[in-house]
């Protein structure tokens, strides 16, 4: 099993992420250049965070007509599991592979802090080690999370349960006050409307909570979901 | 026939323009009372085409595919001759 990290010009959390991968999960994973347009050796992909491009145009819009894009959408049309993290959600969203779009934060400004997460569908190969309902602590680093759907959009993400993860309070309260970018309905993540659900997006940053002594591990159950996914295969 | 485009890219509206709500905010504290600022962006774009009609189509395609967002965005287009 082997896991690509897609890396493009001012990819930032890449290292982060294949440290995660390696040495705490313990899966084989190599970073990926985004010139590559063939990732047929590859089980998986993650995008991870950064600032593609200098977030020219809108975050993620370049990275997303990139050649290994075109890779990544094959990957995702074979069942294969894609994460985009922060970045890596704009980037999925600015390609066409998750609905929706992320915007500038309601209050414009950059936030890095720790934000908890309610666990909304846990039938997904990201979401499996988690317990529905369950409450976890994932940091956020971003200027533009604001997530945003058309009604008829967001009325079928719902339908659907596509959406994964919703911003709240400790005690698994989704509302305004615990809300840090005025994204719709506290939306965190979602996944693709396909069955298999093969795709996800999110915000807040899994690989900067996955060794206790980053003050959370809940994130790494993200990446054992998504390797236990693959290897149940 | 070079033409020369500019393009205007507004988000839709109803939409939230943070941007623009902190300028309102700091031309309040300048002393201006306005009714609303939103934001938007203009890129030009010159590019060699047979008819004006194509170079619009051209330039409309490219809005599309990649300029705006449809999701959030609006755009116009005017498009004239190259001096």
């Amino acid at each position: 099993m082997k896991i690509a990290i897609i890396q493009f010009g001012g990819s930032n959390c890449d290292l982060d992420v294949l440290h995660v991968l390696q040495d705490v999960v313990g899966v084989d994973a190599e970073l990926v250049w985004y010139k590559e347009e063939n990732l047929n050796q590859y089980d998986g992909a993650i995008i991870p965070g950064g600032f593609s491009y200098g977030d020219y145009l809108r975050a993620g819009a370049i990275a997303a007509r990139t050649p290994i894009m075109d890779a990544v959408k094959k990957m995702a049309s074979e069942g294969k599991p894609v994460m985009g993290i922060c970045n890596g959600f704009q980037i999925l969203a600015e390609s066409g592979l998750l609905d929706g779009a992320l915007t500038t934060n309601k209050y414009p400004k950059f936030r890095c802090e720790s934000t908890y997460l309610k666990v909304e569908n846990t039938d997904t190969p990201f979401t499996s080690r988690f317990k529905k309902g369950e409450i976890v602590s994932i940091p956020i680093a971003h200027m533009e999370g604001n997530f945003y759907a058309d009604e008829n959009t967001l009325a079928r993400l719902n339908e659907n349960e596509q959406v994964v993860f919703r911003y709240a309070d400790i005690n698994g309260n989704v509302t305004d006050d615990v809300n840090p970018n005025g994204s719709q309905e506290n939306i965190a993540g979602i996944v693709n409307a396909n069955a298999k659900r093969n795709v996800i997006g999110l915000m807040p940053h899994p690989e900067r909570a996955s060794e206790a002594i980053l003050r959370s591990n809940d994130g790494i159950k993200m990446f054992q979901s998504m390797v236990d996914h693959i290897s149940k295969k | 026939m070079r033409y020369h485009a500019e393009v205007t890219i507004e988000l839709k509206s109803g939409m939230l323009d943070p941007e623009g709500t902190t300028i309102k905010r700091a031309l309040e504290h300048l002393g201006y009372q306005t009714e609303r600022v939103s934001t938007a962006k203009k890129y030009m774009i010159e590019l060699d085409a047979e008819s004006a009609d194509v170079a619009t189509q051209k330039v409309d395609e490219m809005c599309q595919k990649l300029i705006a967002n449809p999701i959030i965005h609006n755009y116009t287009i005017e498009l004239e001759e190259s001096k």
